[in-house]
């Protein structure tokens, strides 16, 4: 068992290793660096040695690597590409009203999802099923700024009961979030009770139909307690894993949401930084989304292992 | 006798085909889903022909003008018909993603294959780089590729056919795998049959199922980031109409003038629906269970 973890643990790492190297790649080889962005076009020559110079661009790729990994490793991200902030520090609010969106998109979403996964899933092909499933296909494919635009239509705009922009500032304490914060965290929860629901329905119909569900039927085990006791405690481990991909995905890649709604989270920052080709910025926005990522999707797989016997076994074999 | 069983012999190529197709009709999701694409493909077709008014003809006089006899759903902030420019909003969206999608399923879906066949240490490495490619925000890979190199066709064709196709090595190769100790690949291997022409003989069509299914949820979801761009500024510059686009346009007006969101929401969520709709029937059809591997 601790081997096993050992072992992912050191996979995980190395996907992150890879990403960061990805990312570096990535940002050195398309045109223009830290400095042409800085000094806008203008800059030639001299000007743009000296910057480089300064900023040790000059340096062999290579060697700038390892040294922005080391520091990436300490917590140190750099500085952005207007030479004073820290990123560190930029992406510490941010990333905190990402969490605090995420944690209400959660709250509200995986409950939703969970019951009415099992509900369709032991009514299946019944009305009620018939038109949950029907509005998860709706809920999954419209893009979530369709969604969003449209709640802010009507709730925003003619029903006027909510706000239907986050105006507050990035480092405002919680309790201002609210409500402006209420519209987006019903697009996000719709879209992952969607994806979470699809998959607890599937799974519930797949353990309702197995044999040992059969034969605890026949042995004359009361349907309910069937249910509750013997199907949903494996009917709910695939859940784990969908919902570490849910939260990996709240935590970097709302980019939309964030901009429709104007919420000051780590998807906006993602954005604002590629428009003003803020690289140092892109770079460790990159690989704290691709390490949240790797290590929430492991902390998954881990939990389904521990919860789930049979699976340790097969692990071991390979 | 044969031992490739299960490859589809060439002449019943098409027979299989339509079979498929004639199960994906009688399901409702299916018809329905395959209504509205080849609404919408018919109208990307058409639509130049059929527009009451140029798409970029502006009319100071009848700026966010209500919905009437002349123009069917109001026109927009620069007096433009809203109605002309929703029926051919589609058009650039459908040809980009129309390209991309064919491209990234066939050179995602072969190196998938390849690898899946070879398997070893390669294998390993390569599967490592896909996750943690699949890692990073879809939209980080394209806006980074996309402020660069520009929006023209040109650079999102390949754009998305590359950042879309990474996810299919994953499902090719995983459908690969499922066979590739079977039996029949084995007996190719014993006849010294090439790498190539087991990929072809024996293990394409075993994996071309998953493969189709794949392709129609790769078109919903390039369209839908393409849209996406388009919202954000990132995609179809103006004045060519685009969904996403005009959405965008249109928001700052919509507590007044709300068909100027409506037309497009309507025509872009119906393609996306029906894409989906085709996809799942499909999948049914098919016997392929596509909400365990549901991705965000």
């Amino acid at each position: 068992m601790l081997q096993i973890l050992f072992r992912r643990l050191f996979l995980g790492f190395v996907t992150v290793v890879v990403v960061s190297m990805i990312i570096f790649a990535g940002v050195e080889i398309l045109p223009g660096d830290a400095c042409t962005a800085f000094l806008e076009r203008e800059a030639k020559g001299l000007i743009l040695e000296s910057c480089r110079e300064d900023l040790g661009l000059n340096r062999p790729a290579v060697e700038r690597y390892f040294d922005w990994a080391w520091n990436a490793l300490q917590g140190d991200l750099g500085i952005s590409a207007n030479g004073k902030d820290s990123i560190a520090s930029l992406v510490g609010a941010r990333l905190g009203n990402s969490l605090l969106l995420a944690v209400c998109a959660l709250s509200i979403g995986v409950p939703l999802a969970i019951i009415l996964g099992i509900v369709t899933g032991l009514w299946r092909d019944k009305p009620i099923d018939l038109l949950i499933s029907t509005s998860v296909i709706f809920a999954m494919t419209i893009p979530e700024f369709v969604s969003s635009t449209v709640l802010i239509l009507v709730f925003s705009a003619w029903l006027g009961w909510l706000p239907g922009i986050v105006l507050t500032s990035a480092s405002a304490p919680i309790s201002e979030f609210f409500p402006e914060i209420i519209l987006p965290v019903v697009v996000l929860s719709m879209v992952m009770t969607a994806h979470i629901l699809r998959m607890v329905r599937s799974s519930v119909i797949e353990v309702m139909g197995s044999d040992y569900i059969q034969m605890a039927t026949l042995k004359g085990v009361p349907y309910w307690r069937m249910v509750f006791l013997h199907a949903l405690p494996n009917a709910l481990l695939p859940a784990i894993n969908i919902i570490a991909l849910t939260i990996a995905w709240l935590l970097g890649g709302v980019v939309v949401v964030e901009v429709v709604f104007n919420y000051p989270g780590l998807g906006r920052m993602m954005i604002d930084s590629i428009s003003d080709r803020d690289l140092p910025v892109v770079q460790a926005l990159a690989l704290i989304v691709a390490t949240v990522y790797v290590f929430v999707n492991l902390s998954a797989d881990m939990l389904t292992m521990i919860a789930n016997p049979r699976l340790r076994t097969l692990y071991t074999r390979k | 006798m044969t031992v490739s069983a299960t490859a589809i012999p060439q002449n019943s190529t098409l027979d299989h085909f339509s079979s498929i197709l004639r199960d994906v009709l009688s399901r409702p999701s299916g018809a329905v889903g395959l209504f509205l694409v080849v609404f919408h493909i018919i109208l990307a077709l058409i639509s130049p022909y059929i527009a009451p008014y140029d798409f970029k003809e502006m009319n100071s006089t009848m700026m966010l003008a209500d919905p009437g006899i002349n123009h069917w759903l109001g026109t927009d902030h620069l007096g433009r018909d809203v109605f002309s420019r929703t029926i051919q909003g589609g058009r650039e969206a459908m040809l980009v993603t129309g390209i991309a999608t064919p491209v990234a399923v066939i050179w995602g879906g072969m190196v998938g294959i390849f690898f899946g066949l070879v398997g070893g240490r390669l294998d390993e490495v390569m599967m490592r780089l896909v996750d943690a490619f699949l890692s990073l925000p879809w939209i980080l890979k394209m806006l980074l590729l996309i402020v660069t190199f520009g929006t023209s066709i040109l650079v999102l064709v390949p754009t998305l056919a590359f950042i879309y196709g990474i996810p299919v090595i994953r499902i090719a190769r995983a459908a690969t795998q499922d066979v590739v100790a079977r039996d029949f690949v084995s007996a190719a291997r014993a006849r010294g049959n090439s790498r190539a022409t087991i990929m072809r003989r024996e293990l394409l069509p075993n994996v071309l199922d998953s493969l189709m299914v794949e392709g129609a949820m790769r078109w919903s979801w390039m369209l839908l980031a393409f849209s996406s761009l388009s919202f954000l500024g990132f995609g179809v510059s103006p004045p060519t109409p685009d969904w996403g686009l005009m959405i965008s346009d249109a928001r700052g007006f919509m507590s007044f003038a709300p068909w100027g969101v409506l037309g497009p929401v309507i025509a872009l969520s119906s393609l996306i629906i029906g894409i989906n709709l085709t996809a799942d029937a499909l999948a049914k059809s098919l016997g392929i269970d596509r909400a365990q591997k549901a991705t965000v």
